[in-house]
């Protein structure tokens, strides 16, 4: 009532259906839009491979002193990878710049027009490239990796159900995470700042790299409850080879949900702060 | 025409200075960048330590010994990244038709290339990698002779020829396959990650193909075997260590082939 912005006006849809109608619309869109490079998703599951190699290797060098190495015996370890492998398409940790281009350019102007806010519709989109990425880029790497490599298979009826739900919350959660880096370019306009910032450290502490139980126990915690990082990578592998009793894996699904509350909460705030901005600036 | 190569050096200092002006134009945004590529060498650094707090020893290999390849390997990957990296854009190039203006100059094509978007950024990255080397080298308690004294110098330079071949020759494949993608990324990154660990970590065909199809091994791994006196757990002699200088003139021999092979295949894309 009386908003001074496009997107904080009465509700544009009577019911509820349309606006479901209308999210499936845009995520089938999405869906459609990454089906097109067929070419550039070959080339990515072969790197992704080749990566699951390398990583799948080192991390058993690692426990072939030990043996189990912080929970994880080799078996679990190589699902751990080449799941992750899979996944990293899935989530997207990195080069998704589209919001920040826009706003360089202009062209946001007209996704403040619509009658879906941007954030919802991005989200949408972004559900849709998941859903692709899940059929081109998730099941290769998940596939091959079985064939050189003893992998540990999760047997618990938990595992199932958690297990895809604790993918789609590291996405939505993910997503969250790339809108609120791509939107500082509201402010700062060249967002290449946030961006190094944003590839270093979702590399690091979502547990890319490394799995992050190999950290002290009170920093894998201390990420927890500060950052949503492991949230975004981490949890899914965990529920999936099953290092914890079941209860510990709603726990972690839990926690991921809580940190999708805040990071969405937090795209929508920031949002509306940034089409504030723009109606002062006279974009 | 009176001074062929006098005018040639002029336009790529030219060129040159013009990145330089264009880059360091948004001084904050620099700085960042300059911060921001030092932490990806102190995250490949720390990723070492993680792993070593949970075992003692990795493919054989003590942490200080491994700390000299990681050093080997980030210094080279930096540096040939910083020198030749962007050349990983050539797609982008070709699919624009960039690169017919690119072949249109009377200068070289792949200097023009490398000098249009020389990422000085990255100088930071490089000048670490070698704080890192020196440091590790200074650790690792080497029993220094003449010859390992020369051997620490060359093998930093020979990797980075090498990884310079390596970033030239799989750009090349963009010719051939426009959307190649992320697919030079599986051997220039996939190349950075294998030197940063003993071969010893990898095994099977995989070793094989990495170690010595694509002579990975002589970046880091066999020089560091020569510059700390081990020898080798998989028992290639010890003078190997001294040969990356000339696989990596091999390896540039090599990578010069094809991109004279490439620059000759390429047709505009006529759109």
């Amino acid at each position: 009532m009386g908003s001074v912005t496009a997107t904080v006006g009465p509700a544009p849809h009577p019911n509820v259906i349309l606006w479901f109608r209308t999210f499936a619309a845009i995520a089938g869109s999405g869906f459609r839009r990454y089906a097109t490079y067929r070419q550039a998703a070959v080339a990515g599951v072969v790197t992704n491979t080749v990566f699951g190699f390398l990583r799948c290797y080192l991390l058993l060098a690692v426990a072939a002193g030990a043996g189990t190495v912080a929970g994880y015996d080799p078996a679990r370890l190589a699902t751990f990878v080449w799941m992750g492998q899979g996944l990293l398409a899935v989530v997207l940790l990195w080069g998704w710049t589209e919001l920040a281009d826009r706003v360089r350019t202009g062209d946001v102007v007209g996704d403040l027009l619509r009658p879906v806010h941007p954030v919802t519709s991005y989200l949408a989109a972004d559900l849709g490239r998941a859903g692709y990425a899940v059929l081109a880029r998730l099941l290769p790497p998940v596939l091959v990796g079985p064939v050189f490599f003893d992998v540990y298979l999760p047997h618990r009826w938990s595992t199932a159900v958690l297990f895809p739900l604790s993918v789609v919350l590291a996405v939505v959660l993910c997503f969250g995470c790339r809108y609120l880096v791509n939107a500082t370019a509201y402010w700062l306009h060249d967002v290449r700042g946030p961006m190094i910032l944003w590839t270093l450290s979702s590399g690091v502490l979502a547990g890319l790299y490394f799995p992050l139980r190999f950290l002290p126990e009170g920093l894998y915690q201390a990420l927890w409850i500060l950052t949503p990082f492991p949230g975004l990578f981490q949890a899914p592998l965990d529920v999936l080879v099953e290092v914890d009793p079941p209860a510990v894996q709603f726990a972690l699904v839990g926690g991921q949900a809580c940190w999708v509350a805040v990071v969405l909460a937090g795209c929508r705030v920031v949002q509306r702060r940034a089409e504030r901005r723009l109606v002062v600036q006279g974009g | 025409m009176a001074e062929p190569a006098g005018t040639a050096l002029g336009a790529y200092r030219a060129l040159l200075g013009a990145q330089a002006r264009s880059q360091t134009a948004y001084r904050v945004s620099f700085v960042v960048d300059l911060v921001g590529n030092v932490g990806a060498v102190v995250f490949d650094v720390l990723t070492v330590f993680v792993l070593f707090g949970v075992t003692r020893e990795l493919g054989g290999f003590t942490l200080r010994e491994v700390l000299v390849m990681v050093a080997l390997s980030a210094c080279s990957f930096a540096t040939a990244d910083l020198l030749v990296g962007n050349i990983e854009r050539l797609p982008r190039y070709v699919r624009t038709g960039l690169f017919d203006a690119v072949l249109l100059r009377p200068l070289g094509a792949l200097p023009q290339l490398l000098l249009m978007d020389l990422p000085l950024r990255k100088v930071s990255r490089s000048l670490f990698g070698l704080v890192v080397l020196v440091v590790a080298v200074g650790t690792a308690d080497l029993d220094w002779t003449p010859g390992r004294a020369v051997l620490v110098v060359l093998a930093p330079v020979a990797g980075v020829v090498f990884f310079g071949a390596v970033f030239v020759a799989t750009a090349t494949v963009s010719f051939y396959w426009v959307e190649s993608g992320e697919l030079a990324n599986s051997v220039t990154y996939g190349g950075r990650d294998f030197t940063s660990y003993p071969v010893t970590v990898f095994g099977g065909w995989f070793r094989a193909v990495f170690a010595y199809g694509l002579g990975f091994a002589f970046v880091s791994y066999q020089p560091a075997l020569a510059l700390l006196g081990r020898t080798d757990p998989l028992g290639l002699p010890a003078w190997v260590g001294w040969t990356s200088p000339g696989i990596a003139l091999l390896a540039a021999a090599l990578a010069a082939v094809a991109w004279r092979t490439g620059v000759r295949h390429y047709r505009s894309t006529g759109s």
